[in-house]
C-alpha cells in the first residue's frame, strides 16, 4: 500500500463530494449534466473548476432541473459518451421517472448521491430516504462509508456499468460525509484507470449504423425486455465482486460487498450502511472493552443485494440489530434493509432474530452511546417485533 | 441567410427516403408527411430525438422501426434535454478524438404540442438558453391526440376536445392558444419559423435553414389531425392550405432578428372556410365564428404593421 501510494497517488484532504469530483475527473468522463441541490452542490462546483482549468476535457450541461439532468445524461450516454451526474433528495425524486428509463435502456450512466432526507417537512440534512426510494429502479447501488471509498467506488462503478450495461449510483451520507474532510488518495496523473475502465464499443446513436433506441414494446416484448434487466442485475453481482477485487489487486484498496467488524464470537451484530458505520465501529470497540460481545457489519452493495456475503454473516450471527436511516411507512418492520434482510432470510430458511431500528432520520444525531443502548436492548431480547423509532419524542 | 430558396418545386425534393412506410399513423395523418420531408432535408447524417407522442408510438413498435437514421426516445417532457445531451456528447467525443472531428451530425428534436407547449416547455427553454445546436421541430395538432384528443395549451379557442366538451355550460376550449413560436423567439433563438405541410417547399426550406443555424433553431409546423379535428382523411393538406389562406395560420420566420412572412396571402378568405371543414368546430355559432374572424383580423393587422407592408391581404370572401 505504501509503495503504491508513493508512486501513483497524491494524498489530499477531501470531502466525499470532492472525492466524487476527483473520481469523475480520473474516470475521464465526457459529459456532465447536473443541477444544484444541497448537499450535492460542491461535486459539480469542483467538476466545473476542473473543466474551467483544463484539467478535465468534458462538456458540462447546466440543465434547468434534475429531470433534465438525467434526460441529458441518457441522451449523452446513448450518443456514446461516458456520462456522469450527481444529485440529492428532491433532485433524485424529480429524476425518478428517468431512473427507470436509464436502466431500461441499459445505459452505463454513473451518478453520485449525497443522501438526504425528503420533504415534507423540508430538511436539507442527511438520511437515506432518497436512495431507498430508488430500490425498484434497476440501478446498481453502492453505499460508501468513507471519502476514499467514495472515490474508489465511482471508478469501480464505471467498470461495472460498462460491463453489464446498467447504470450505477454511488451514495454516501449528505453532510456527514459530503461536507467533512478526510485524507484521500487520488490519482497523481491522468490515465491511471485507463486500462481498468477501458473505452469499449457498444451500441450507440451512430449515423453509420442507425439504430432505434427507446422503442415501444407491446405485451409481446415488454416482459422479455424487463427480464433481460433482471438477468443483468444478477450478472452485476459477480461483476461487482470482480471490479472490487481487480481494483484491490491493481491499486491496493478493496472493500468487499459487505464489510464485517469484530463479528466473530459476538452475540449481536449491528448491521447498517453508510457513514454511520464509523460510529458503530467506535461503539463496538467501547463495548468490547467492557466485555460486551458485539460485532458490526455494513452493506456496501445494496443492489444487487449481496446474498452470499449476508448469508455468511448470518451464519456467524446469533442476533442482528439493523440500523436504517430511512423507513417504508405502513409496514410493521419498516427499515428498508431490515425488510430486505428478513425477506432474504425467509427465502434461505435462516432463523436469526432481526431487530429493526430507525435512526438518524433528517440527520438526528446518533452517538456511540445510542448504539450501545440499542445493543443492550437488543441483547436483552426484550425487543418489539416491529421497528423501533429510536429516540423519537412521541 | 436570405436569397433564393433552396427548394422551389417538387422536383427539388430529394428522392432518398429515410422515413419508411408501414408505420401505424392514422390514414391521412399529416405528421408522417412532415417527418418524411424533414428527413429528406436532413439526410443520413442525422440523429432524431423524439418525444413521446403520436409519431413516436406509431413508428417504433418493437421490433419494427420507420427510422433509417439513429433515433432516440426517452420520455414525454424532456426531448429538448435529451437532445442537449446528444449534442453535448458529440462535441465532447469530437474534442477528445473519440469521434472524427470532421463529422457533421444534425441533431433534431421532434415533439408534438403537448410535449412542447405544456410538459416540455421547461426543458425546451433550458435548451434554448444554453444555446445547443439542435433543431427543434414542433408538429402541432393542437391537442393531446395520442392519448385521445385532450385539450392542450395549443388547442385554439372554442375547439371541442374530449376534455373541453360542448355542453350547456362549456362551448369547447375557453382560452386562447399559447403563442409558442413568439415565446421561443423571446429567448433570442437565432432561427424561429412557422410553416405547414401544404406549403411543403416553404417548410423544407425552413428545415434547411434551421439545420444550418449555429445554435438552436425552432420550426413550428401546423399538423392537421384527421382523428382529432374530425375531418375526412383526404382533407389534411387542404385544411393546411385553408389555414394559410384564412390567416388562421401565418408562415413566417425570424432569421437572426430579421422577421419576414414567407407565404404571402394577397386575398384572404373568411375563417369559416377553415372552420367548417372540421368537426371540432361544428358547434360554433355565427357570433363565435365572427369572434374568431375578428381576432384573426387583429393578428393580420399586427403582422402587416410589423413587416411594414401588406403581406396578408384584405378579407375577400
Amino acid at each position: 500500500m505504501e509503495t503504491i501510494a508513493k508512486s501513483i497517488w497524491k494524498r489530499l484532504p477531501l470531502s466525499s463530494n470532492y472525492a466524487v469530483a476527483y473520481a469523475a475527473r480520473d474516470s475521464d468522463v465526457d459529459e456532465i449534466a447536473a443541477y444544484p441541490i444541497t448537499p450535492q452542490t460542491t461535486v459539480v462546483e469542483k467538476l466545473s473548476e476542473f473543466i474551467a482549468n483544463g484539467e478535465l476535457l468534458a462538456e458540462m450541461v447546466h440543465v434547468e432541473s434534475e429531470h433534465s439532468a438525467m434526460s441529458a445524461s441518457i441522451g449523452a450516454s446513448a450518443a456514446g459518451a461516458r456520462a456522469f451526474t450527481a444529485t440529492s433528495s428532491q433532485g433524485l425524486e424529480l429524476m425518478h421517472e428517468l431512473l427507470h428509463i436509464a436502466s431500461g435502456m441499459r445505459l452505463p450512466i454513473v451518478m453520485s448521491v449525497a443522501a438526504r432526507a425528503l420533504s415534507a417537512p423540508l430538511s436539507i440534512w442527511g438520511d437515506y430516504s432518497d436512495v431507498m426510494n430508488t430500490r425498484d429502479t434497476s440501478w446498481i447501488t453502492i453505499i460508501a462509508s468513507s471519502a476514499q471509498e467514495v472515490y474508489d467506488s465511482i471508478v469501480q462503478a464505471y467498470r461495472i456499468a460498462e460491463s453489464v450495461m446498467l447504470p450505477v449510483m454511488v451514495a454516501y451520507d449528505g453532510f456527514m460525509m459530503s461536507h467533512t474532510y478526510e485524507p484521500v488518495f487520488v490519482s497523481e496523473k491522468a490515465g491511471l484507470f485507463r486500462d481498468y475502465i477501458p473505452r469499449k464499443g457498444r451500441v450507440v446513436l451512430d449515423t453509420k449504423k442507425p439504430v432505434t433506441m427507446g422503442a415501444v414494446a407491446n405485451p409481446d416484448w415488454y416482459y422479455e425486455t424487463k427480464y433481460q434487466q433482471v438477468k443483468a442485475m444478477s450478472d452485476a453481482y459477480g461483476l461487482s465482486v470482480e471490479a472490487d477485487q481487480t481494483f484491490s489487486k491493481l491499486y491496493g484498496r478493496g472493500y468487499g460487498l459487505v464489510e464485517e467488524y469484530n463479528v466473530d464470537n459476538s452475540e449481536l451484530v449491528i448491521l447498517t450502511y453508510g457513514g454511520i458505520f464509523g460510529t458503530v465501529k467506535q461503539a463496538v470497540d467501547e463495548m468490547r472493552e467492557q466485555g460486551i460481545p458485539v460485532g458490526a457489519a455494513r452493506v456496501r452493495l445494496f443492489r444487487p443485494f449481496p446474498l452470499n456475503e449476508l448469508r455468511s454473516l448470518l451464519l456467524k450471527s446469533k442476533a442482528v440489530a439493523v440500523l436504517d436511516r430511512s423507513f417504508s411507512n405502513g409496514l410493521p418492520v419498516s427499515g428498508p434493509l431490515a425488510v430486505e434482510l428478513k425477506s432474504m432470510m425467509n427465502s434461505y430458511n435462516i432463523n436469526v432474530p432481526v431487530y429493526s431500528y430507525i435512526v438518524g432520520l433528517g440527520q438526528r444525531t446518533v452517538t456511540e452511546a445510542d448504539i450501545s443502548k440499542i445493543a443492550s436492548q437488543a441483547l436483552s431480547s426484550k425487543v418489539s417485533n416491529e421497528s423501533i423509532y429510536w429516540g423519537v419524542r412521541e | 441567410m436570405s436569397g433564393k430558396p433552396f427548394f422551389r418545386t417538387i422536383f427539388d425534393v430529394p428522392h432518398e427516403e429515410y422515413f419508411s412506410p408501414g408505420h401505424g399513423l392514422c390514414a391521412g395523418c399529416t405528421a408522417g408527411t412532415i417527418a418524411k420531408l424533414l428527413l429528406k432535408v436532413a439526410g443520413p447524417n442525422t440523429i432524431v430525438v423524439n418525444a413521446t407522442g403520436c409519431v413516436e408510438v406509431s413508428t417504433t413498435t418493437y421490433p419494427y422501426t420507420s427510422w433509417n437514421v439513429p433515433w432516440l426516445h426517452v420520455a414525454f417532457e424532456n426531448t429538448a434535454a435529451a437532445a442537449s445531451g446528444v449534442e453535448s456528447a458529440i462535441i465532447a467525443l469530437k474534442k477528445k478524438g473519440i469521434m472524427d472531428p470532421s463529422t457533421k451530425v444534425n441533431v433534431i428534436a421532434l415533439a408534438g404540442d403537448g410535449g412542447t407547449y405544456d410538459i416540455g416547455l421547461q426543458a425546451l427553454s433550458g435548451m434554448l438558453e444554453r444555446g445547443h445546436r439542435v433543431m427543434y421541430v414542433l408538429y402541432d395538432n393542437e391537442a393531446y391526440m395520442n392519448t385521445g384528443i385532450q385539450r392542450s395549451g395549443s388547442t385554439p379557442e372554442f375547439a371541442w376536445t374530449t376534455t373541453t366538451p360542448v355542453g350547456s355550460q362549456w362551448k369547447g376550449k375557453m382560452q386562447q392558444k399559447k403563442p409558442i413560436a413568439e415565446i421561443v423567439s423571446a429567448h433570442g433563438t437565432p432561427y424561429v419559423a412557422t410553416s405547414n405541410p401544404n406549403n411543403f417547399t416553404d417548410m423544407m426550406n425552413k428545415f434547411k435553414k434551421g439545420l444550418e443555424t449555429e445554435g438552436p433553431s425552432f420550426v413550428h409546423v401546423l399538423q392537421p389531425c384527421t382523428t382529432g379535428w374530425k375531418f375526412d382523411p383526404r382533407y389534411g393538406i387542404e385544411i393546411s392550405r385553408l389555414a394559410t389562406e384564412t390567416a388562421m395560420w401565418i408562415n413566417w420566420e425570424n432569421d437572426h432578428g430579421e422577421f419576414r412572412v414567407t407565404v404571402t396571402v394577397p386575398r384572404r378568405r373568411h375563417v369559416r372556410n377553415y372552420l367548417r371543414m372540421q368537426g371540432r368546430f361544428s358547434h360554433l355559432t355565427e357570433q363565435e365564428v365572427n369572434e374568431i374572424q375578428d381576432s384573426v383580423n387583429k393578428k393580420v393587422e399586427n403582422i402587416n404593421r410589423l413587416v411594414g407592408k401588406t403581406v396578408i391581404g384584405p378579407l375577400v370572401e
